[in-house]
């Protein structure tokens, strides 16, 4: 199942779907850094609400994936993520966490849109 | 003797041989979780450690049994799961259990993280079979 990455003025949207199994998640990286280039994006949003866990596979994906966006020279916010999800990644260590994050989508544009204006 | 909040709750075994059966793992273990009233919190870790534990048996063990049931301890009501497979084994189960340890060149974060987020967790493990077994506890 290929994950939809759309674009807005300069921003490209994209949101993880629940229960995405390992190869998707994959192919998900590859597409957004192929997507990042291809449209000449300068930020990116990355919507986690819909999912109800994130283990340490995930959390790879999701950390990996905005870690290559800003070697690309993009901005990057994970948005959304459920508290109690919150909670469990924290207990489960450290590491895992290493995003920029906001609440919500509103607030994830708003804070990409002032980054990329400032620069 | 079973108090009312376990009494009806069954005990589901799942086979684990693909991504979906590691699905069906942690949402079956969410469910039960659910029914024994435990609130958002706690099924978010027990179905967080399911899914660390049913990959693991998936990726180094080539497939496993999940089983989940509800227990009884010291009078608290919880939920046990036993993840088991027949694969090579933890060769040494205290490495394992340190965080970035991996013969996966993956996090090695799996099975810390596990053990982090449930009351107890007993790792039992020779070449050719290893059972998990992680607790959680409803609060009394
Ligand atoms: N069911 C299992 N059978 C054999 N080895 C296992 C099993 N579960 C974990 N291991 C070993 O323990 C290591 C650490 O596991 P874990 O913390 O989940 O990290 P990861 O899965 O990312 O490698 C694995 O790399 C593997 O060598
Ligand atoms: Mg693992």
């Amino acid at each position: 199942m290929k994950i939809a990455i759309m674009k807005l003025g300069e921003v490209l949207i994209t949101a993880l779907p629940l229960d995405l199994i390992d190869e998707d998640a994959m192919g998900f990286q590859t597409d957004l850094l192929h997507e990042i280039n291809l449209r000449d994006a300068k930020g990116v949003v990355i919507d986690i609400s819909a999912l109800d866990i994130v283990d340490s596979f995930m959390a790879r994906i999701i950390n990996d994936s905005a870690s290559m966006a800003v070697l690309l020279g993009v901005k990057v916010v994970v948005c959304g993520m459920q508290p109690q999800v919150a909670t469990t990644l924290i207990e489960m260590g450290r590491e895992l966490l290493g995003v920029e994050a906001a609440l919500n989508l509103d607030l994830a544009m708003q804070r990409l849109l002032q980054r990329i204006d400032d620069e | 003797m079973n108090s009312p909040k376990t009494a009806n709750i069954q005990a589901i075994q799942i086979a684990i041989s693909s991504q979906a059966d590691v699905i069906a793992c942690r949402k079956t273990a969410r469910e039960t979780a659910t029914a024994m009233g435990f609130g958002l919190a706690d099924q978010t870790r027990l179905a967080t450690a399911v899914s660390e534990l049913a990959r693991n048996a998936l990726r180094h063990a080539g497939g496993g049994i999940f089983l989940v049931h509800a227990v009884q301890s010291d009078g608290r009501n919880g939920i046990q799961v036993l993840v088991e497979d027949k694969g090579p084994g933890i060769l040494d189960i205290e490495q394992a259990m340190q965080d970035g340890y991996s013969t996966d060149r993956s996090l090695g974060l799996g099975l810390p993280a596990a053990r982090r987020l449930v009351h107890n967790m007993q790792i039992n493990s020779k070449p050719g079979k290893t059972t998990i077994c992680i607790d959680i506890y409803l609060p009394q």
